[in-house]
């Protein structure tokens, strides 16, 4: 194992802090809350994309940094901070499995993850492997809360983080094309638009943004 | 000639760590109330206050017995061998070899064991009520900081605190992400163990939800100051661990001369005031959490814990 060598410990050590937001954004009951979490989450994620730019002398991961930096961490909690003032929504979250739940899940996925990439990537380094991991458990937090959360806000808020997990394994590759992460940047801004724009549409007409209002108009009848 | 200087290190450790912790909580008080606009008490204030106490003569309940007589004695004694076992200015005292961070759990855990039999020992309601608060809370915090052992037991080798410091300050290990987990999960547990303000409130007699200070409600005379010594002493030997597992520069390495003792003495009161406003800021901006949160709380400590573990476990076994 090659630990010591600081370019890769301080890679390691914001992989580490992006997944510890995550279980942050698990624990958090409060919407304001989930939303700051979020967003320290982006700067974080543009942190390790600026390092690894730095690192890997590409320049191309300084724009991601710059887009993930934007988007993640000013525009869309912005907006996200908009939408909740508009419908007076500063109650809890409601979650539909409790906290305490979802959190033994959250560790128990994050232990699936690491088994899963490890005996799938043997023969690489130990670091690329445990931020492939790390990676992973983001993505797979991201889904949980997705899954767990009734609150439309908290679900557009999970897919994004599954997302923050998608850019933080890739900017971890090096010689990823450039192309790849501007299109994924891309496909989260408009993801952003349309949850916004559902999320307007929906509180006009159902007064809340709670998902289980929707159960009845799934068109399968009683 | 090794031993005598090992053996001084620890009288002088000693008397710094017992004069210093009532100074520290009157700190961290005293930066909470300018924090909050207020001028705040004299930061000597608790030891002018723990030594009026003493001059004076503890009244017990009619029912009071001989538990409450003992438990002051018993936590207050566990928490100064524990706090003589946290490396504070230099490495190597006498007492290294003892300085198992399971035992310094365990000698903390005799003191709130002390500290719940005193608090139902009379029979109140609210003594009661703190004491189980206090050993439910226990429940998740001691499962914690185990688990922290363990990860500093995968990383260093050994759970003993004294080496542990020693591979840390030569920096050989470097960042790693378990030993990031392990740094959150330690502060909460502190946060919990210490009585502070999202768990608790150090600062009220009068509130329905009060843990620490419901225990000790019918403590008097020299044993309330015996009671809030061990809770200063308490604060300043979490400080210290956290200081000596996390921030461990600057330490005098073992069988080191004076002029080393004196820059570590120097940096560890740095490190301690560093720690105390910190504590101080964080307490101002954050507001005491529900009783029955508490558990959640402390829940993701533990499993903080335990993902670090996990982690260095599956990566340690594998590659």
């Amino acid at each position: 194992m090659s630990f010591g060598q600081l370019p890769y410990d301080l890679a390691h050590l914001l992989g580490g802090a992006v997944l510890l937001l995550s279980f942050v954004l698990l624990y958090q009951r409060r919407i304001a809350a989930v939303i700051n979490a979020f967003a320290t989450q982006g700067a974080l994620l543009a942190l390790a994309a600026a390092w690894q730019g730095y690192v890997q002398g590409a320049a191309g991961l300084y724009v991601t940094a710059a887009i993930a930096f934007g988007a993640k961490a000013v525009l869309i909690p912005f907006a996200l901070h908009r939408l909740v003032r508009r419908f007076n929504l500063h109650r809890s979250v409601d979650p539909a499995l409790g906290i305490g739940a979802s959190l033994i899940a959250g560790v128990a996925l994050a232990g699936f993850a690491l088994l899963v990439v490890l005996p799938a990537t043997a023969g690489q380094r130990a670091l690329a492997r445990e931020d492939l991991a790390l990676a992973l458990s983001v993505v797979l937090l991201g889904g949980l809360m997705m899954i767990t959360r009734r609150n439309l806000i908290s679900q557009v808020i999970g897919l994004l983080s599954l997302e923050n997990g998608l850019i933080l394994a890739a900017v971890g590759v090096a010689g990823m094309p450039l192309v790849v992460e501007l299109s994924t940047a891309a496909l989260v801004l408009m993801l952003a638009v349309i949850a916004g724009v559902f999320a307007l549409q929906m509180g006009e007409s159902f007064q809340s943004l709670d998902t289980e209002s929707l159960q009845s108009h799934r068109g399968e009848g009683e | 000639m090794s031993f005598v200087s090992a053996l001084l290190t620890q009288l002088l450790h000693l008397a710094l760590i017992l004069a210093l912790a009532p100074v520290l909580t009157g700190c961290v008080r005293w930066a909470k109330a300018r924090l909050m606009g207020r001028r705040g008490p004299h930061p000597l204030q608790v030891w002018r206050d723990i030594l009026k106490l003493l001059k004076k003569r503890p009244v017990l309940a009619e029912n009071a017995s001989a538990i409450s007589r003992a438990a002051p004695y018993v936590a207050l004694a566990s928490a100064i061998l524990a706090a003589a076992l946290v490396p504070s200015f230099a490495r190597g005292m006498v007492l290294a070899p003892f300085a198992d961070l399971l035992l310094i759990a365990g000698l903390l855990a005799l003191s709130r064991f002390a500290m719940a039999l005193a608090g139902m020992d009379v029979g109140t309601a609210f003594g009661g009520l703190g004491a189980t608060r206090e050993m439910a809370f226990a429940a998740l915090a001691e499962p914690a900081l185990v688990l922290v052992a363990l990860i500093f037991a995968i990383l260093a080798g050994t759970t003993n605190l004294d080496v542990i410091t020693g591979i840390f300050q030569e920096g050989a290990l470097g960042l790693r992400v378990s030993l990031g987990f392990a740094a959150v999960a330690l502060l909460a547990v502190a946060v919990a163990e210490n009585a502070r303000i999202p768990v608790d409130n150090p600062a009220t007699h009068l509130e329905l939800t009060m843990v620490h200070e419901a225990m000790i409600l019918e403590a008097s005379g020299r044993h309330l100051a015996l009671w809030d010594f061990q809770a200063s002493l308490r604060l300043t030997l979490w400080l210290a661990l956290l200081a000596a597992a996390f921030l461990p520069f600057g330490m005098a390495p073992p069988g080191a001369g004076p002029i080393a003792w004196v820059i570590g003495l120097l940096v560890f009161i740095v490190k301690m005031a560093a720690l105390g406003f910190a504590l101080a800021l964080f307490e101002s901006t954050i507001a005491k959490m529900r009783v029955f949160r508490v558990p959640e709380f402390l829940g993701a400590a533990l499993l903080l814990g335990l993902l670090g573990a996990v982690f260095l476990f599956v990566s340690t076994g594998l590659s």
